[in-house]
């Protein structure tokens, strides 16, 4: 097998404790599978169900016994029923038994790939809840170290992901059974994971495999005679989104060979005389000084440019304190002991101790490989391992340099005006949120912790890729439910502590600022409905609007006692447009009602205060067309009754209609504004 | 800048985005305003040290280091630099007592060039002599230099649109009541004449900074004049309080960062809970500096060239137009996707910054690192209350040791945040750490890897004992770096890199030295308490014999290399046999045995691989035929 080519079993518990997270399982193996059908199409793949109702398998015809294991899908070259294979797990009955599947998984690589070498490796996702079968002799402790002798004999790996949701108790078998599969662990044929949340589970397979490479392989030299053997490799590195091709499609439909790919091409030519191109030996490069460009032919800048020696040097230690966690600039890099080399790992390790008990760090000067333009410098701090057959080791995080820093000078908050000072009570609110919020509960695995977490936007891009595969036109799918836990929070917001943090803050937008509207620019329109129409999402957002904040609670509506205050009320309280037009819409409501109910003018005083107040609000909103509209409708209605005083009133309070001049988006002029009073005062009189 | 939505967060972005837009979109334009008043050439410390610098040298030596920094960075940047209270004048309005300064081949108001540094760095020297200094208000005089200066200012900065442009006029004085030799209406009149000027001046869109710098025997007194000069109110003037004179250094280190504007990169909203939602700004307060693009050149005539990209179909070789569409191999099928499904599918976040939870600090590991961090702070601007909501935070995030967890949703790559609370740290030359909180990205499963498993052996890893720990312990005391400051060093490559382009620029001959600041310090390594406690570490890790096992190691290896001389000796033995020129002219090379061949290969330390024919040809190459 070539190098980098890989053979998988997986081994997949579908036992009736599984069948909550078979789902989730099935994405996690689909994901790997695609993975490898754009990256690896020569890797092979096979898969083993255990804990299933029927039994088939190799060993089970030969030899009987290694029953509820079946081989759903034979060592193959990944192709696409790869895919289906892992499409609707079938939902076992028998509590699922992992040795007897890893003993089928085993079998079968050896059966197909004899004693060739190459890269091999086995992955068991199990909850590991169930007593194993007793092994014919022996102990099971003994069964292990026979099938780890036989993994080692054949280089093979193992990655055993445990799932168990939080809250399920520990049990002497599970206790059994971890202390089995650490085993394997400590034989060093395995690694073994624990979870206990299905989104955890998404992430705790790696599902694209990347060789590991050093950046540096020699002498960390903490002083001219005393040097230390290291390899360094990349302990971090984005995976990123795949660069995707450029398409063309100008090759006819019936070329069946056709690329399809686009090749660039640049060409330069002279500014003077635009036709010609200038050939490649008759260009030069010019670094830019200011406004300045300077030609340098790259021979004379390899003359001159800055060329540091090869290797990795210590300046020294200083207290972890001195550096700042966000001066760390980029991907992180790991130091190990050169492999087999028992003095420089004892080395490393009584470094390493030391630096964690003193809580100190080493600055370190680095060039990875002669002929590198610059220099690395960065701090290196300790990785104490846990387990007993990983040597200790440091991780190595890049400083930055003088130039790299920009010191911009920040108001204190202590100097901050009252207005931006939390009270005690909000203060308190505050804590109470960062308390209620807890991702680290005592007694349960960490909430999104960063190494069990999948990229929910590459999760989506592969599973889109494989869907348009089938269906071309098919629509972007929404994120499934366990990755919206990564993207989302997972809070009751009817919590009594979370509204007691709404009630003690108020935001206000800024009504000088030109209204665009806050909930567009705050959130993305529709994050996963770009193909619904506009107007379908205006009122889906006022469903969503409907359900987040129910007419009934808080501020509900405008009582008689303080009209105005409570339709202040009801706009301080708006975080959405929709709340502003509910206020509105109810005090036009209340303002209609009082004048009908006014008997003998009694209420005019008061109407005439609640609409100066809705003026007021409609300019500052930016919704004059609501108050004109509603003004002129409200002439229309009562000017032939009897209510002439109450015209007069607001011809006196200067409450006409809404100009141009105090709201840009009415269409109304001065003079129409002063017109209107006007045509309403004879035709009420 | 006003906030867009398409512009904030624009799919097409790639990871240098930041420093791009910056550029762009935030041109600045500023003018330098130095007061040359007799007053800023007296010392400007109480130090009884011999060389007395004064405050006029502080301010060309921070002018000298801003226009360093900025022709790195930022070199799209226009500068005037004006003297006022002169004896000289030369401004376009002739009026008196302003002196802008400018190098040949230079608009008064330009981009900074190598020239203008270089000269205006050592101004200091022929200033009296070529400019001069003088009072400017005096009573009895009817000249207002101030108001002079403000009014060149103005016009300096009169090109370009406010609207794309920040323009800025920064004063530097240490007068801090500059009609105070007047008085009667006469002061009244100039001040309000004075304050008018920078009234309209601000009106146009211009801001007015003022770098206030204390004498020994005084502070500078914000609220004689420049408070109402530059429009401050209450607290406000606390934020301005000028640097006390103590200490040079710090003042012009204080100086250095009050000389730089704030550039926000971008205004996010940060979703709280569901119903609280605040503004936050982000800065980039640490990015990698490069040395800038490169531009090619005609050799012959120098000018620049234009790249012209062009896109052509591989199987037709027709001309496209910028394809739209692009594709994935995918079990050999290609799969197409339009740049709309692509940002579709990144874009899983309906937030920008939205708050999960908290964790406690320690479980923030060392390797939870991809990029450089940003700083937020928040802003009042359009949400009002958002500052007080994110103080509260930000201080019950500090005292129960809690980072909190958010999901950025950048569409270019969502991600989950560490949100770090940052207490501000202060020394006597002003803000080291601002208040805010840091925002550090944090990688997903598949970013991580485990190199320290690679290399399993089922035995033990062998582990320090504690005599070997309590040794490094002993080390790790005698090389401390007292002080350690992360940016002492500057970067080699870079400061070696503009050092070459300056002295190319100004035509000289002599390539500059740069120092390498990042080499660990012999000496101090070599002192006999450092010596000994590495050797006793040495042998206790190594055993005592590690040296003389090395050089036995090396001597094997030496070994191997002798085996490989002899090899070729055998070789070029092998193939003397033979007459190769001979065998090359008359066609027989490819009639000789592989082993043959190679044998002379090897004789000439060439390459042996690859099949016959390239190994013939190899031959007759090298024999130049």
């Amino acid at each position: 097998m070539a190098r980098n080519k890989e053979a998988l079993v997986l081994l997949l518990d579908v036992g009736p404790s599984m069948h909550g997270v078979l789902q989730q399982v099935e994405n996690v193996c689909s994901t790997l599978v695609l993975k490898k059908l754009v990256y690896n199409r020569s890797d092979e793949i096979g898969v083993v169900l255990f804990g299933t109702k029927e039994t088939c398998n190799e060993l089970a015809k030969e030899l009987g016994g290694y029953k509820h294991v079946v081989v759903a899908r034979d060592i193959k070259v990944v192709d696409e029923e790869t895919t289906h294979a892992l499409q609707n797990l079938p939902r076992g009955t028998s509590p699922g038994d992992f040795l007897d599947a890893i003993v089928v998984g085993l079998d079968m690589l050896i059966r197909k790939f004899g004693n060739m070498k190459g890269k091999q490796r086995m992955c068991l996702i199990t909850d590991a809840q169930h007593p194993l079968r007793d092994p014919p002799q022996g102990t099971k402790k003994e069964q292990v170290d026979t099938i780890a002798d036989q993994m080692k004999k054949h280089e093979m790996k193992m990655d055993c992901i445990v799932f168990r949701e939080s809250g399920v108790l520990h049990n002497a078998v599970m206790d059994e059974n971890d202390q089995l599969l650490y085993h394997f662990r400590e034989r060093s044929v395995a690694k073994v994971v624990q979870v206990d949340s299905p989104t955890s589970l998404l992430g705790a397979l790696r599902t694209r495999n990347i060789l590991p490479v050093t950046v540096f392989r020699g002498d960390l030299e903490v002083s001219s005679n005393f040097k230390i053997k290291v390899w360094v490799y990349k302990k971090t590195s984005e995976e990123k989104f795949p660069s995707l091709k450029k398409y063309s499609d100008k090759a006819p439909a019936s070329d069946k060979f056709a690329t399809h790919e686009v090749k660039v091409d640049y060409e330069y030519k002279s500014v003077l005389e635009p036709d010609t191109v200038v050939p490649p030996d008759q260009r030069i490069k010019g670094y830019l000084y200011g406004p300045q460009v300077v030609p340098i032919s790259s021979a004379e800048w390899e003359a001159v440019k800055f060329k540091p020696e090869k290797g990795v040097k210590l300046l020294g230690f200083t207290d972890r304190s001195s550096i700042f966690r966000h001066y760390f600039m980029k991907d992180v890099f790991s130091f190990v002991p050169e492999p087999g080399n028992r003095k420089a790992a004892v080395a490393v390790s009584a470094l390493a101790r030391a630096m964690s008990e003193m809580d100190k760090v080493g600055i370190l000067r680095c060039v990875w490989r002669q002929g590198q333009g610059n220099v690395a410098l960065g701090v290196l701090t300790p990785n104490i391992s846990s387990v007993r057959n990983v040597p200790d080791s440091f991780y190595f995080n890049i400083l930055p340099f003088a130039e790299d820093i920009r010191e911009f000078q920040f108001r204190s908050f202590s100097s901050l005006p009252a207005s931006s000072q939390p009270t005690e009570e909000q203060q308190e609110a505050a804590d109470n949120l960062v308390k209620m919020l807890d991702l680290a509960p005592p007694g349960r695995e960490e909430i999104l912790k960063p190494d069990f977490t999948p990229n929910p936007m590459l999760e989506r891009f592969y599973s889109f890729l494989d869907l348009k595969s089938k269906q071309p036109d098919a629509n972007v799918p929404p994120l499934n439910k366990c990755l919206k836990r990564i993207t989302e929070p997972v809070i009751d917001y009817q919590a009594p502590l979370i509204k007691k943090l709404g009630n003690a803050f108020e935001l206000k937008e800024n009504p000088k600022k030109k209204k665009a509207r806050t909930q567009d620019r705050l959130t993305y329109t529709g994050a996963d409905d770009q193909t619904k129409s506009l107007d379908e999402l205006s009122a889906e957002k006022a469903g969503v609007l409907e359900a987040l904040y129910p007419p009934k609670e808080k501020v509900g509506g405008i009582g008689d006692h303080s009209p105005v205050q409570d339709f202040e009320a009801m706009l301080s309280q708006r975080s959405s447009s929709a709340w502003v037009q509910k206020a509105i819409e109810e005090m036009q409501k209340y303002i209609t009602a009082l004048i009908q109910d006014s008997p003998d003018g009694d209420y005019h005083r008061k109407a005439l205060e609640c609409l100066a107040a809705l003026r007021k609000a409609c300019i500052i909103e930016q919704e004059p067309k609501e108050y004109n509209g509603f003004l002129t409708k409200l002439c229309q209605e009562f000017r032939a009754v009897d209510d002439a005083k109450f015209f007069q009133l607001l011809l006196s309070k200067n409450a006409s209609l809404i100009s141009k001049e105090e709201a840009p988006d009415s269409d109304v002029t001065e003079e129409m504004a002063r017109n209107f009073c006007l045509k309403s005062e004879p035709s009420s009189q | 800048m006003d906030l867009d939505p398409e512009g904030l967060f624009r799919d097409d972005s790639d990871e240098d985005d930041d420093s791009v837009q910056e550029r762009e979109a935030n041109k600045e334009m500023v003018v330098y305003l130095i007061d040359a008043s007799p007053k800023m050439f007296t010392p400007a410390t109480t130090a009884q040290a011999d060389d007395k610098e004064t405050h006029f040298c502080t301010i060309v030596n921070c002018i000298t280091h801003a226009l360093k920094t900025q022709i790195i960075g930022r070199s799209y940047d226009e500068v005037a630099i004006c003297f006022f209270n002169t004896k000289e004048k030369k401004n376009l309005q002739e009026l008196a007592g302003v002196y802008v300064y400018n190098v040949t081949d230079r608009e008064p108001l330009d981009r900074p060039d190598a020239r203008l540094i270089k000269e205006f760095s050592c101004i200091e020297d022929s200033f009296m002599s070529n400019i001069g200094s003088r009072y400017g208000i005096t009573a009895g005089s009817r000249e207002n230099t101030l108001y002079n200066a403000l009014w060149v200012a103005q016009a300096l900065l009169r090109k370009g649109s406010v609207k794309t442009v920040s323009k800025r006029i920064v004063i530097f004085t240490n007068e801090d009541d500059p009609f105070g030799g007047l008085t009667g209406s006469v002061k009244t009149d100039m001040i309000r004449t004075t304050i008018q000027r920078a009234r309209d001046a601000q009106d146009l869109g211009l801001s007015i900074e003022l770098l206030p710098l204390s004498r020994p025997d005084e502070e500078f007194n914000m609220s004689l004049f420049y408070a109402d000069l530059i429009g401050l109110e209450g607290d406000e003037i606390v934020e301005y309080l000028p640097s006390s004179g103590e200490k040079l250094e710090d003042m012009t280190n204080q100086l250095k960062k009050r000389m730089m504007k704030k550039r926000k990169v971008k205004t996010l909203s940060f979703a709280i809970t569901n119903d609280i939602c605040i503004e936050v700004n982000t800065f980039a307060l640490i990015r990698p500096t490069t040395p800038g693009a490169i531009t090619w050149l005609d050799s012959i005539s120098n000018l620049p060239l234009k790249a012209e990209r062009s896109f052509i179909c591989n199987d037709t070789g027709a001309l496209l137009q910028d394809p739209q569409k692009r594709f994935q191999l995918y079990n050999d099928k290609i799969i197409k996707f339009s740049a709309r499904e692509l940002s579709d599918v990144k874009r899983v976040s309906s937030h920008h910054l939205r708050l999960l939870g908290f964790k406690p600090l320690d479980y923030l590991k060392d390797y939870y690192n991809l990029r450089p961090s940003t700083f937020i702070y928040p802003s009042d601007e359009q949400t009002f209350g958002s500052t007080r909501v994110f103080v509260a935070l930000h201080d019950s995030m500090r005292r129960l040791r809690r980072f909190a967890l958010a999901f950025y949703g950048n569409p270019t790559r969502p991600q989950l945040v560490a949100l770090i609370a940052q207490e501000e740290v202060t020394s006597a030359g002003g803000q080291i750490e601002p208040p805010g909180m840091h925002m550090i990205y944090l990688p997903y499963s598949d970013d991580v890897r485990y190199p320290e498993e690679v290399h399993l052996t089922s035995d033990d890893a062998p582990r320090a004992t504690d005599e070997q720990i309590k040794k490094a312990s002993n080390l790790l005391r005698r090389i401390d770096l007292k002080n350690f400051s992360v940016c002492q060093f500057s970067n080699p490559a870079l400061q070696r890199h503009y050092g070459i382009l300056e002295a190319l620029a100004l035509g000289e001959d002599e390539m500059p030295d740069v120092k390498d600041e990042t080499l660990p310090d012999e000496e101090g390594l070599a002192r006999p308490g450092v010596v000994k406690a590495v050797e006793e570490f040495k042998a206790s890790v190594y055993g005592e014999n590690y040296d003389q096992e090395e050089a036995e190691a090396a001597a094997t290896k030496a070994g191997a290399s002798k085996k490989r001389k002899a090899l070729t000796d055998a070789a070029a033995l092998k193939s003397a046999a033979h007459d190769w020129a001979e065998l090359a002219d008359t066609g027989k090379l490819k009639d000789m045995t592989v082993v043959d061949l190679k044998s002379y290969l090897t004789a000439h330390d060439l390459p042996v691989s690859g099949k016959k024919e390239a190994l013939v040809s190899r031959i007759l190459t090298h024999l130049g035929k």
